[in-house]
């Protein structure tokens, strides 16, 4: 009796480990990025390697693009270098390269699963710690380092211990209309399971709640897998996954595609299957999430106030020297609702939530009404594609006729490694996945929230329970 | 890559928990296109104002633990992003050895990777070293898996294959090409699946 993953495991063992040592797995997927790879292409080069698997490695550029107009050269030099470095390298070694002006550029986690690229019972990995996202699909994907990019390119393998099987077992009534977003529901998971509860595991989540949210939902979910310490979170692949596949630019097509959906179904984590370990939470239950400190676990209810150290701590002194950190460095004290909390900066975007349907929802708390005078907005979409699509709809309008920036795709404000970042001590409230120390920008506070939250918030200028509005 | 066998050394004790790879090396250094070079960025926003001049104040750069290769630190080191410049920027800065509790995994593997050999102990051993041994040699036998203080000898456990890769500085991808047969045969019966 087996989990999705223990199956998949199984189908990419190359060579299986002697007792407990690591199995060589092989890889289906690798995309790469301008900031991780080219100190692996340069280790291929010195070693005289080739990629072995070209047509099994896509590439764009991401982290460090400016998201504002493309047709001027590039203000920063050293960015421009790491760019004509991918472009040079994936030119050398023959890879597919989606290009600052391709129309499929985009965030390496929104473009693999809207280009079809992303597949049930794949392997997918990527230099780049959120490619648990990709696990949506009932893929097993997960971040590496350089030195591992550099050894799937020259070998389409990897070796790895086999990690345990954590199932989070999400329920609720499926009665009320949901007004909690998936990202709600992922913070919750992180606040109550801690930035290291999945640590050695991959994530299976589970659960009536699950099976009901469409595929873009799921990634958001799996996508901060890692916050809660796990390199892998997927669901089991099913009707959603397979609606969402078929015709995508690079999916299987036709006859074939319908025949590996019955491949696909045997995916499905047996209904008997074991896993180590077990965690449930009622989604009835959650509110919207805000994030008060300095990592994903730090997060209260928006109904609630900023904790006192003690109180989150519970009897942890090294936890509770970081939350007294965390505040200090947050500039907030113990006691205060978090709707007194006045914000500068909104950003919406990031491979947690730049997809379409996190644009739409947002759309619909700004419609027709205007940014905050105190706030600075701006809406970053996941890909060229979701650029598009949106401005289809017309939220490209709302956006603007509101007060917000409408930019060009790419990973932007969530870490802040090209133009767009937070001056010292500016408060933001973010749609991204990270509110560590410096993280938008040094000295930046980050608040993470969901993107209705964050459209709620650039209009009152301070955190509101989003409910109210929906 | 270097063998690791053995190191005597004092720790610098990093007394806080959960430090995340962006701590340890700031995006703003990730632009670079080498392996080297990350040192001087090591913890950069805790050790430098906002025009880069050092505090002095950082444990790092406190004389007395000038020249230490051992970096003690506590729960759940290294969460977060995946960046190896992280890693690159521990080495660079001298460190051989990390000793703590626990650590995230992708940094884990990522260490291994470049020399750094990580040693997980248990919490009271770790406090033992914080409160009690800040000052005190520390050796470090990979080949026996102990950590000696004085006369007090902590075993540790560490996998066997990473041992050996470390003990003997073996390059990941030499080992992995030596089984190109099992790879083609996989490849034959394995489709992964790619159309336009």
């Amino acid at each position: 009796m087996l989990t999705t993953y223990d199956k998949i495991w199984n189908n990419h063992l190359v060579y299986p480990s002697d007792n407990e040592g690591p199995s060589l797995i092989y890889i289906d997927r690798h995309f790469i990025h301008e900031v991780t790879s080219p100190q692996a292409f340069d280790g291929l080069r010195l070693n005289n390697r080739k990629v072995r698997k070209p047509n099994l490695t896509f590439a764009t550029v991401d982290h460090n693009i400016p998201t504002t107009n493309r047709s001027l050269p590039l203000v920063d030099e050293v960015s421009s270098l790491q760019i004509k470095t991918l472009q040079k390298n994936c030119q050398g070694f023959g890879i597919t390269l989606f290009d600052m002006s391709d129309q499929y550029q985009g965030i390496v986690h929104v473009i693999g699963p809207e280009l079809g690229l992303t597949l049930p019972g794949s392997t997918i990995v990527c230099g780049d710690s959120h490619t648990s996202t990709h696990g949506a699909f009932g893929a097993l994907a997960f971040g590496i380092g350089t030195s591992e990019v550099e050894h799937v390119l020259a070998t389409q393998c990897l070796w790895m211990k086999k990690a345990k099987n954590f199932e989070i077992i999400l329920n609720n009534s499926l009665k009320k209309d949901l007004v909690i977003s998936a990202k709600d529901v992922i913070l919750s998971i992180i606040k109550n399971i801690g930035t290291s509860g999945g640590s050695g595991s991959v994530i299976e989540y589970r659960g009536n709640y699950i099976s009901s949210l469409s595929m873009e939902k799921r990634m958001t979910i799996c996508n901060m897998s890692i916050e809660a310490g796990a390199r892998a979170g997927l669901v089991s692949p099913d009707d959603v996954t397979f609606d969402y596949l078929r015709n995508k630019t690079f999916s299987p097509k036709n006859e074939l595609f319908e025949r590996l959906i019955d491949d696909w179904k045997y995916l499905k984590s047996d209904a008997s299957a074991k896993y180590d370990k077990s965690f449930s939470l009622n989604v009835d239950d959650i509110v919207p999430q805000v994030t008060w400190g300095t990592n994903p676990s730090m997060t209260v209810d928006v109904t609630s106030t900023i904790p006192d150290p003690d109180e989150y701590a519970k009897g942890n002194e090294e936890e509770k020297k970081s939350a007294i950190r965390a505040l200090a460095y947050m500039n907030l004290t113990p006691g205060v609702p978090i709707t007194d909390i006045s914000i500068d900066r909104v950003f919406i975007g990031s491979c947690t939530n730049a997809r379409l349907e996190d644009l739409i929802e947002a759309s619909i708390i700004v419609k027709g009404k205007k940014v905050s005078s105190n706030v600075q907005a701006m809406v970053v979409p996941g890909s060229q594609q979701v650029k598009l699509s949106a401005e289809r709809m017309g939220l490209d309008k709302i956006f603007i006729d509101a007060g917000f920036e409408w930019r060009e795709s790419g990973c932007s404000m969530c870490l802040g490694m090209n133009p767009d970042i937070l001056l010292p001590g500016e408060r933001c409230a973010s749609t991204s996945n990270r509110n560590f120390e410096g993280r938008q920008g040094t000295g930046g506070r980050t608040h993470l929230v969901s993107p209705v939250m964050a459209a709620a918030a650039a209009v009152v200028g301070k955190f509101v329970d989003v409910r109210e509005w929906i | 890559m270097e063998p690791f066998k053995f190191i005597k050394s004092k720790p610098v004790p990093l007394d806080i928990v959960n430090v995340d790879t962006d701590q340890i090396i700031p995006k703003q250094f990730l632009k670079l296109l080498g392996k080297t070079g990350y040192g001087r960025y090591l913890f950069y926003n805790w050790r430098y104002d906002e025009y880069g001049n050092n505090k002095s104040d950082f444990v790092l750069d406190l004389p007395k633990f000038n020249g230490r290769k051992i970096l003690l630190t506590r729960e759940n080191f290294g969460i977060g992003s995946s960046r190896e410049h992280a890693v690159w920027a521990i080495k660079d800065f001298g460190f051989k050895v990390i000793l703590g509790i626990s650590f995230a995994d992708i940094f884990y593997s990522n260490c291994f990777k470049n020399g750094i050999l990580v040693i997980e102990l248990d919490k009271d051993k770790i406090e033992k070293i914080f409160s009690e041994k800040i000052d005190e040699d520390i050796e470090i036998d990979l080949l026996g898996q102990t950590v000696k203080i004085n006369t007090e000898i902590y075993s540790f456990d560490i996998d066997l294959t990473l041992k050996s890769s470390l003990l003997e500085g073996i390059d990941d991808i030499s080992t992995t090409l030596k089984y190109e047969n099992f790879i083609k045969e996989y490849e034959i019966k394995h489709d992964p699946l790619v159309f336009k």
